[in-house]
């Protein structure tokens, strides 16, 4: 056996076990996650005082990437971490917002505390809606969380005293007597969650109970051996990405002024799911990666295909058509030339800028 | 630590899977310490009896006891808690984890913190632990001499590292008692001594008490202290390794003597290295 010591990529100078468990394996990736978080903090100042390089519109794109990035993570827990799967995550999402709304509206809970507790009732849910679920595999776990998802839109619909049937009000936060209605400032309220779960997430994978999920997903034989209890972590999966999911929808819900009782379809299940495969599955950076994406498609393609029309006048009665092709096309080609994500791809980028010029 | 009690009691032990009998009443035990091998051709049933003992398969008759504790009707996530782990006979690692979370997987049952406390990290005391427990797995990382790829995702590493990675990963559960199924197969002679060091340091610097299936003759003979030998099911023979060598229903039925051959199937029966047959 060779004992040479194995190489480590240029610019990797690891010497303890602490910063070989860092959140950031090196330096520089440490710092771009301290620059881009800031520049996301500045987002609504610079609104404030140049309006023109940061338009309230880009304030509302933000705040609601913010919000799907937070429910992917979630997802991204369940699917990427522990390798199950649900086609009910935008159910758990509107029980949150539904759960926050009526925690505001009927027991005068503060809003910024009606989030974080919508997350928890969520949770419970969800551990319920897991409980049968641990026992299944592949299809037939598709199957149930489909069930969920049925069961819980029809609930949304025959609830009236949590719904009104069609829908009910949510108000923007109040702190300290300050009204946080403006977008502005409910963008730091998101922003906040988002660090939180972002930070929470990529904690979890690097200690006991992360690490279990993982080792679940990739060979639950041998994960029973070294004590884990496979139903346990199975169901404890699904309580922690309906967390995300109620946690994030309460804050959707506030956003939006009004959660309406058709919101929450299966659509938005699969799109959540969309994200997740393209973000990279597992990945906590790529849920955020995988959010935007999906969110900034269908406008981008709309411009896309509206400045086609402009160059083709022939096509202007198939923009929509055209529209909904592109995000399709986009979807694949991504999967097919990138099929582990967007943070793979961020990776690549980041290596050859790392120790740039001189890296090698 | 109570010395006096046995460290493993298998008795009476009979496994069927529909017709076929893959353990018929099989019974030995192992004593604190010692280093027990099981022998015998392909499809005899070691792996069997392992996967009885970790509690895999459930015998249809038997009891299996480990310290004197019926381990039978006890779940598969308690062996780890109570000393007892394995490596497999087809290899069992979590393929897309780096090295090193595969080897503190094997602290699960050591570690306390949890999803919230593991969230919190830095605040509730997680990170302290996390890295209290990173020290003794580098440790074992050393003992076994994969430093060089601890950070490698276990999934792309070659034959020989993975098993050792999968005894890095069984040793960092600190059991009292360790199955290896076939630690050996597949390996060049290099990488089996290297992998029989590693074995007897088991028993010698870590106190386990081992039991190992081995195809290998030489290995066996020159590790164990005891043998059993399984064929068809049957326990056939047991003792010391010279013992076992010398007894003629293992030559026949084991080591295949031409002029004594009864029937084609023993002939059949010879060992080969090849790892196969049903893995757990
Ligand atoms: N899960 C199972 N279902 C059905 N039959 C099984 C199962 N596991 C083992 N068997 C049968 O039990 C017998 C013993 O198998 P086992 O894997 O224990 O043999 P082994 O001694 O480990 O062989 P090898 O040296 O090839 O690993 C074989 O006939 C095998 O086909
Ligand atoms: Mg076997």
């Amino acid at each position: 056996m060779s004992h040479v010591p194995y190489p480590r990529p240029c610019g990797d100078f690891r010497t303890t076990y602490a910063e070989d468990a860092s959140l950031y394996k090196t330096r520089p990736a440490f710092r771009a996650a301290v620059a881009i978080t800031l520049l996301a903090a500045l987002m609504p100042i610079i609104s404030w005082t140049m309006p023109a390089v940061v338009s309230t519109a880009m304030i509302s794109n933000l705040i609601q990437i913010g919000i799907l990035a937070i429910a992917a993570l979630g997802l991204n827990v369940l699917v990427g971490f522990t390798g199950q799967i649900s086609l009910g995550h935008a159910a758990f999402f509107g029980f949150g917002a539904f759960s926050s709304a009526y925690l505001v509206n009927n027991f005068s809970v503060p809003v910024l505390l009606a989030i974080p507790a919508a997350g928890i009732v969520t949770a419970l849910v969800g551990f319920l809606f897991g409980l049968p679920a641990a026992r299944l595999k592949g299809l037939y776990l598709a199957i149930a969380t489909l069930a969920a998802q049925f069961i819980l839109e029809d609930f949304f619909a025959r609830a009236t005293w949590f719904t009104e049937g069609y829908g009910v009000t949510a108000d923007r936060p109040v702190l300290a007597g300050l009204s946080l209605a403006d977008d502005r400032w409910f963008y730091y309220v998101v922003l906040f969650w988002v660090i939180i779960s972002f930070i929470g997430v990529s904690n979890l994978r690097r200690s006991r109970d992360g690490r279990a999920f993982v080792a679940v997903r990739d060979h639950y034989l041998s994960a029973e051996i070294m004590g884990i209890n496979l139903t346990k972590y199975r169901v404890l999966s699904f309580g922690v990405s309906s967390f995300f999911a109620g946690l994030a929808g309460a804050l959707y819900g506030h956003f939006l002024g009004f959660v309406s009782v058709e919101a929450f379809t299966i659509l938005l299940s699969i799109q959540f799911l969309a994200m997740i495969i393209i973000g990279g599955l597992g990945s906590v950076t790529g849920s955020l990666l995988g959010a935007a994406f999906i969110f900034m498609l269908p406008p981008t393609m709309q411009s896309f295909a509206s400045s086609l029309a402009e160059i083709f006048p022939a096509m202007q009665q198939g923009v929509a058509y055209v529209k909904e092709m592109a995000i399709g096309l986009a979807i694949i080609l991504f999967l097919i030339l990138e099929p582990e994500g967007l943070i793979h791809l961020w990776r690549r980028i980041r290596a050859s800028w790392k120790l740039f010029p001189f890296s090698h | 630590m109570t010395q006096p009690e046995r460290m493993l009691e298998v008795e009476g032990v009979s496994l069927r899977f529909g017709g076929v009998r893959a353990l018929n009443n099989v019974s030995f035990h192992v004593e604190r310490g010692e280093l027990f091998s099981i022998i015998g051709p392909n499809g005899a049933g070691k792996t069997s009896l392992l996967n009885c003992i970790s509690g895999r398969y459930r015998p249809n008759e038997g009891s299996i006891r480990f310290r004197g504790e019926q381990l039978l009707g006890r779940s598969i996530n308690d062996r780890a808690r109570l000393g007892i782990g394995r490596t497999f006979q087809n290899l069992a690692l979590f393929g897309h984890m780096s090295v090193l979370d595969n080897i503190l997987v094997g602290r699960h049952h050591l570690l306390k913190n949890n999803v919230i406390t593991g969230m919190l990290y830095w605040a509730s005391g997680a990170r302290r632990e996390e890295l209290a427990h990173r020290k003794r797995v580098e440790e074992i990382i050393d003992f076994l001499e994969i430093q060089h790829v601890r950070n490698e995702p276990a999934g792309t590493l070659s034959y020989g590292l993975r098993k050792r990675v999968e005894l890095a990963r069984a040793v960092a559960i600190e059991p009292e008692l360790i199955l290896l199924d076939e630690p050996m197969a597949g390996m060049n002679l290099e990488e089996k001594e290297d992998m029989a060091r590693y074995i007897v340091d088991l028993g010698q610097e870590f106190n386990m008490t081992i039991v190992m299936i081995e195809h290998d003759m030489g290995v066996v003979v020159d590790l164990s202290d005891r043998v059993i030998v399984l064929d068809f099911g049957k326990l056939i023979a047991g003792g010391t390794p010279e013992e076992v060598m010398a007894d003629e229903h293992v030559k026949r039925a084991y080591l295949g003597e031409e002029d004594e051959l009864l029937h084609d199937e023993e002939a059949e029966a010879m060992p080969s290295k090849q790892p196969e047959g049903v893995g757990a």
